[in-house]
């Protein structure tokens, strides 16, 4: 069984803070990881190929330094690593289009892992826009998946629903968060990991012509929170007393 | 023209007052579709839409891939150039999908929309609540996703004419297959349309626990009990339906009481738009107080008891 596992390096979106002034993010010198839950979409990869043997490629599109994020990939249990460093301005359609071409160039695969989306953005747009181009059919919000010789079956988690789906391969799932728990690789599997490749592939080489960005970020804005913030903290009965006198005066006890 | 669809209904009518405002200005007209819920397309006509196409198909089950064709034939057809569509869980892998099939680009969760020098701009919270992304679309077609509540439908008015298009759509079928669709457990709770939410965190040390907080939900009248991420997801003390966050549901009542929850920047993502925010923490270093209009420091096994019963009488 061969296995794609698309992951994304994201800044660590629990270390950002916020300009005291401007309200903007700072984002420059921020941490940068992989999406945490592209890690459970590598882990159920890993699992299959546990059970069912094969291989699985890790598939990256993104900076140069985000190959020292892949090597955490391969420790964990991917055999190998591609890497695509996108034009200057790319958005989910440019990216869409590199993974697209380092897959049709790939060729042999059974099954394509992404997670639900990304942590940093959070749009879960690509899983969905990449089965599109390559005319294969989705499961999206997967909180369980099985493999079998000839079809997948998959739980889709679409919040008050479980809808089981069955498909043939070759197959795009997205998974959630809940699905599993991505194992931390030990040192040997990291010093092992040393020895495994991450091929690096031109942009230029994957997508047909030029690749245009269909959306241009105008801003990122801080986010307005202005809130009271006034706190008791002395007697609780008190407390208590002066809370529920403010919410009778601003006419939330009625 | 501009063209709206949601498989929710209470959607695709906020939906419709947005489309019916960017239509306008654009001198565009607006379209609705309807697929395979007839009954919903008439509604769409006096609801703002200039046209109501209801797609005749053999499909009743929501796939990605089939609906994706349905919509990419129409707005081929009409030549249709903003899509604005529910942003649910089926409503976002089917704009995504669609974009990939246009090559339009996609816009996923629009808190806001509107037009800027004719060009089309859309808004969105990123990095887990912190900020917000401003952008703009380059070329047509363009695809924005937006959340149920984000806009008002537009009043009714039996007046308003439009068009009812019946449509044959023929779709080759997904190779995919649905084999069992079943209830998650739910304790059927809407949080999303509460006027008052009390929620809890890990500040609970056990499910039992729980009836504090709603018990406080009752005398507040409010009877809607919610929940950060881990009682949901880790714990599962409560069902998905009460959590609230970046990746449960995003909630607006006029009071939240958030008690025991430290204040993620994840959770405030789901509940920053309420009216009035009430922190109960021991810490009073949580990040919870600084997106608090009112805290109490103290324990909560103390603070909800005597909160409720305060609550009780000053009600009467």
């Amino acid at each position: 069984m061969n296995i794609i596992v698309c992951a994304k390096q994201v800044v660590d979106v629990g270390e950002i803070k916020i300009d005291p002034s401007s309200k903007k993010p700072i984002l420059a010198g921020i941490p940068q990881k992989i999406s945490d839950i592209d890690k459970n979409a590598l882990e159920e990869a890993i699992r299959l190929k546990e059970k069912h043997g094969g291989k699985i490629t890790v598939l990256t599109v993104g900076p140069a330094d985000a190959k020292e994020r892949m090597k955490e990939l391969l420790a964990m249990g991917a055999d190998e690593g591609v890497l695509v460093q996108p034009p200057a301005h790319a958005d989910y359609h440019v990216t869409a289009h590199l993974l697209a071409g380092a897959i049709k160039k790939i060729s042999a695969y059974d099954i394509i892992f992404c997670g639900e989306a990304s942590i940093d953005l959070f749009s879960g747009q690509l899983g969905p826009r990449l089965a599109s181009l390559l005319h294969i059919p989705q499961i999206t919000y997967a909180q369980q998946v099985n493999a079998e010789p000839g079809k997948i079956i998959s739980e889709k988690n679409l919040g008050d629903k479980a809808i089981t789906i069955e498909s043939p391969y070759p197959v795009l799932v997205t998974v959630t968060k809940e699905i599993n728990q991505p194992r931390l690789p030990s040192l040997m599997a990291i010093l092992a990991s040393s020895s495994k490749p991450i091929h690096e592939w031109a942009a230029s080489d994957l997508a047909p012509g030029h690749l245009e960005p269909k959306i241009k970020t105008l801003d990122i804005k801080g986010v307005p929170m202005q809130r009271k913030n006034i706190i008791f903290q002395d007697d609780l009965d008190q407390s208590v007393g002066k809370l529920v006198d403010e919410l009778a005066k601003v006419g939330v006890l009625r | 023209m501009v063209l709206v669809y949601s498989d929710d209904h209470k959607i695709a009518l906020e939906l419709l007052h947005k489309g019916n405002d960017l239509a306008k200005e654009q001198h565009k007209k607006l379209i609705a579709v309807s697929i395979g819920q007839e009954g919903n397309a008439k509604d769409y006509l006096v609801h703002g839409a200039d046209q109501a196409i209801i797609v005749e198909t053999p499909i009743h089950q929501f796939k990605a891939e089939e609906y994706t064709t349905i919509l990419e034939k129409i707005i081929k057809e009409t030549n249709s150039e903003t899509i604005l569509i529910g942003s649910n869980k089926n409503g976002k892998e089917l704009a995504s999908r669609l974009a990939g099939a246009l090559d339009a680009g996609c816009i996923i969760d629009a808190t806001n929309v509107y037009l800027k020098d004719k060009h089309l701009v859309a808004e969105r919270v990123v990095y887990s609540g912190n900020a917000i992304a401003v952008e703009q679309f380059t070329s047509h077609p363009q695809i924005v996703t937006i959340p149920s509540k984000v806009f008002e439908p537009l009043p009714k008015n039996e007046q308003h004419k439009g068009e009812l298009i019946k449509k044959k759509i023929d779709v080759d079928a997904s190779p995919s297959k649905i084999v069992k669709v079943h209830e998650m457990k739910s304790e059927g709770v809407n949080v999303e349309d509460a006027t008052i939410i009390v929620s809890c965190g890990r500040g609970f040390k056990k499910k039992e626990d729980i009836h504090l907080v709603s018990e406080l939900a009752d005398v507040l009248k409010g009877r809607t009990v919610g929940c950060s991420r881990p009682i949901a997801a880790d714990l599962k003390w409560l069902s998905e339906d009460h959590w609230i966050g970046l990746s449960g549901h995003k909630v607006k009542p006029k009071l939240y009481v958030a008690c025991g929850i430290s204040g993620q920047i994840q959770h405030i993502a789901g509940m920053r738009d309420s009216g009035v925010i009430v922190a109960i923490n021991k810490d009073p270093e949580a990040l919870i107080f600084k997106s608090a209009d009112y805290g109490i420091v103290g324990d909560l096994y103390q603070v909800l008891p005597k909160l409720t019963t305060a609550i009780k009488e000053k009600m009467g």
